[in-house]
C-alpha cells in the first residue's frame, strides 16, 4: 500500500474542496505535513488483524429506535428563521444553485 | 468561608435554614466572577440579569412555599453551562466564531432539566472551539487559565467549566466528554468530573462533536454533588434516540455502602513508560488507600489499549467532519470561512478518512478495532468490578507548550479515549498535588455502573478528607 505520509498538495486541495473549505497556500502546506503526521501515527492499526471482526458503531446495543409518527409541539416559523443570515417571505434566502434555463427545463420535465 | 465556596449540598442546607438567600449566593458568585474572570477567562457570556431575576424567584418560593425546595434537588444552585449546550435566548457559541452571534430558540434537554430542578445559570463557560482540544487554547474567545497556576492550561475541552468551579465562581458546571474533555480538566483543576455511560444523558440541543462518542456530564467539588446532578440529568429522552429506557438509580442512596469485597482492577497498560513517575506514585498511593477500605486489588490486562488513541483519532475526526458539514451560514451562524485551525484540521482529516477509497482502510478498520477495545473491557469486568487508571500522563502543561504540535496535544487523551470508545462511564477525582499542581485519578466501570464509581470516589474522598481549595 502507498505510504500516506506522502500526502500531496493536490490531495490536500482535493479534500478541502470536498469539505468546502478554502485554504490559503500556507494552510495547504501546513496541513500537508500535520495531516501526514497524524495519518502516520494512526497507521499502527495496520499491525492489527481485524478480519471477521464486526465494526462497532453503537456501543450500548440499541437498534432501530423508532418513535410513533405523531405531531407534537414544534418551533414557530419566525423562531426557526430568527438566526438566518437572509430571509424572505418566511423562507431562508439562498443563492441559486441552478442556472435559470436549466431550472426552467426541469420545470418542463416535471409538467 | 464565603458562601460561593460551598458544595451543592452545603449551599442547599444554608438556603433551607435561611442562613443566606439565593440572591446573596448568586451575588457572591457574580462578585467572584468580576474579580477573577478578567484573568482566568472562564466565561464567554455572563448572565447577570437573568441569574439575579431567577434568584429572586427562588427566594420568594422559599419564603412562601418552602416545601418546593424538597422537590427541586438543585434549588438555587448557581451553575455554569458549557457553551455548547443550547440555552434559550442566551448566546451559545460552542467556543467558535462560526456561532458567535447564535441565540438558540430552545433549551438543550439537560439545560431544561437543570432549570426545572431549580439550578440558576450564571453564565456560559469558555471551551475549545467545537470541543476540539485538551487545553482550552483552541477557543476563538481566548484561552482559559488554570486557577492554580495561571501560566498553565486548565485542561480541555471543558476548560471554562473546570476553571469556573475551581476558582469558586460557581458551585458546579456542565461539560461534554468525547475523548476526555470532562475528566482531563477535572484532573488539571482538582475537581470531580463525570463522563457517564454513552446515552445515559441526553445529547439533544448540545452541539454535536462525534456522535458515537459524545457523553454529557459535569464537574463538581465533590462526589456527592456529582451523584446529585446525574440524578437530575440522566434518563431517557424521546428527542435523543440513543438514550435507552433504563431506570435512573437514586445515586446518592448507596454512596455510603462500604467497599469491602469489591474488586479493583489495575490495568498494566495504563501504567507503562509514558506515564509521569510522580503521577504513577500518587496513584499507587491512592490504590493502597482503596485497599485499606476493603477493596481487593488485582492486576489486569486490556491488551488492545495501545491501539485506542489511533482508532479514536480516526473515528472522532470522521464524525466531526460529518457533523460540521451542517455549518453553511444559511440557517444560523457564519459560513465555513469562520472555522479556525483545529476545526479545519479535523474536518480535513475526517473528510480524508471517509473519502472514497479510504473509508475501509481507516473508518471501518477503526470501528473494528473499537469492537476489540470494547471486548477487552467486557472480559475484564467479568473479573473485577471497577478499574483504576491515571487521567493524564502529565501534569497541567504550560499555555503554548503543545499548541503548535497537534499530535503532541492529542496524546494528552491517551488514558481517557478508551472509555468513550467502549461507551463506559469514567469518574475522575483528585488524589493530591505534585509541585502545587493537581493530580487526578480515574475509576472506570461497566456501562450504566455510575453508582459503583460514585461509591468508590465517595469513600476515597471521605477517607482522605474534603477537597481543599486555596
Amino acid at each position: 500500500m502507498r505510504r500516506i505520509s506522502n500526502l500531496t498538495e493536490d490531495e490536500v486541495k482535493h479534500v478541502a474542496k470536498l469539505a468546502k473549505l478554502s485554504l490559503t497556500p500556507q494552510e495547504v502546506k501546513k496541513l500537508q505535513s500535520q495531516l501526514s503526521g497524524v495519518l502516520d501515527y494512526v497507521d499502527v492499526l495496520k499491525k492489527l488483524g481485524t478480519k471477521d471482526i464486526e465494526p462497532t458503531s453503537q456501543v450500548t446495543g440499541l437498534e432501530n429506535v423508532f418513535r410513533s409518527d405523531e405531531p407534537g409541539p414544534s418551533l414557530q416559523p419566525e423562531e426557526v428563521l430568527k438566526n438566518a443570515s437572509e430571509k424572505n417571505n418566511g423562507l431562508f434566502l439562498v443563492k441559486a444553485i441552478l442556472r435559470r434555463p436549466l431550472f426552467l427545463a426541469l420545470l418542463e420535465i416535471k409538467k | 468561608m464565603k458562601i460561593n465556596q460551598l458544595t451543592i449540598t452545603e449551599a442547599q442546607k444554608g438556603l433551607k435554614e435561611k442562613k443566606f438567600s439565593s440572591v446573596e449566593l448568586v451575588k457572591t458568585c457574580l462578585e467572584e466572577i468580576k474579580s477573577k474572570n478578567p484573568e482566568i477567562n472562564a466565561f464567554i457570556t455572563i448572565c447577570e440579569k437573568e441569574a439575579l431575576a431567577q434568584a429572586k424567584e427562588v427566594d420568594e418560593l422559599i419564603n412562601h412555599q418552602s416545601s418546593t425546595i424538597n422537590h427541586q434537588p438543585l434549588f438555587g444552585v448557581p451553575v455554569a453551562i458549557k457553551d455548547n449546550f443550547c440555552t434559550k435566548g442566551i448566546k451559545t457559541t460552542a467556543g467558535s466564531n462560526v456561532l458567535k452571534n447564535f441565540i438558540p430558540v430552545y433549551d438543550a434537554t439537560v439545560v431544561d432539566k437543570l432549570k426545572k430542578a431549580g439550578a440558576i445559570i450564571i453564565g456560559k463557560a469558555n471551551m475549545d472551539a467545537w470541543a476540539h482540544g485538551s487545553s482550552g487554547e483552541n477557543s476563538d474567545f481566548g484561552p482559559t487559565k488554570n486557577p492554580f497556576d495561571e501560566s498553565r492550561v486548565p485542561g480541555g475541552s471543558s476548560s471554562g467549566s473546570a476553571a469556573a468551579v475551581a476558582s469558586q465562581m460557581v458551585l458546579a458546571a456542565t461539560g461534554t466528554d468525547t475523548g476526555g474533555s470532562i475528566r482531563l480538566p477535572a484532573s488539571f483543576c482538582h475537581l470531580v468530573g463525570l463522563k457517564p455511560t454513552y446515552g445515559r444523558v441526553s445529547r439533544y440541543g448540545i452541539v454535536a462533536m462525534a456522535s458515537s462518542l459524545d457523553a454529557i456530564g459535569h464537574l463538581t467539588k465533590n462526589v456527592e454533588d456529582a451523584a446529585l446532578i446525574l440524578k437530575v440529568t440522566a434518563g431517557h429522552d424521546k428527542l435523543d434516540a440513543t438514550t435507552p429506557d433504563i431506570p435512573v438509580p437514586d445515586y446518592e442512596k448507596n454512596l455510603q455502602k462500604e467497599l469491602k469485597g469489591l474488586k479493583l482492577g489495575v490495568p498494566k497498560e495504563y501504567f507503562s513508560s509514558g506515564l509521569n513517575e510522580e503521577i504513577k506514585e500518587k496513584i499507587n498511593q491512592a490504590i493502597r488507600e482503596l485497599e485499606k477500605l476493603g477493596m481487593e486489588i488485582m492486576e489486569v490486562s486490556l491488551p488492545h489499549t495501545q491501539y485506542a488513541l489511533a482508532a479514536y483519532y480516526i473515528i472522532q475526526p470522521s464524525e466531526v467532519s460529518s457533523n460540521l458539514a451542517r455549518y453553511d451560514g444559511i440557517r444560523y451562524g457564519f459560513d465555513r470561512q469562520s472555522f479556525s485551525d483545529e476545526a479545519k484540521r479535523r474536518i480535513m482529516l475526517g473528510t480524508y478518512t471517509l473519502s472514497s477509497g479510504y473509508y475501509e482502510a481507516y473508518y471501518l478498520k477503526a470501528m473494528q478495532v473499537r469492537t476489540l477495545i470494547k471486548k477487552d473491557f467486557e472480559e475484564v469486568f467479568k473479573k473485577v468490578d471497577v478499574l483504576v487508571t491515571p487521567v493524564s500522563p502529565n501534569l497541567p502543561f504550560k499555555i503554548g507548550e503543545k499548541i503548535a504540535d497537534p499530535l503532541e496535544m492529542y496524546l494528552s487523551d491517551v488514558f481517557t479515549v478508551t472509555a468513550n470508545l467502549a461507551g463506559i462511564p469514567g469518574l475522575s477525582f483528585p488524589v493530591g498535588w505534585i509541585d502545587n499542581l493537581p493530580v487526578g485519578m480515574q475509576i472506570l466501570g461497566p456501562q450504566f455502573a455510575e453508582e459503583l464509581l460514585f461509591r468508590v470516589g465517595y469513600h476515597y474522598e471521605k477517607m482522605t478528607g474534603k477537597i481543599q481549595f486555596n
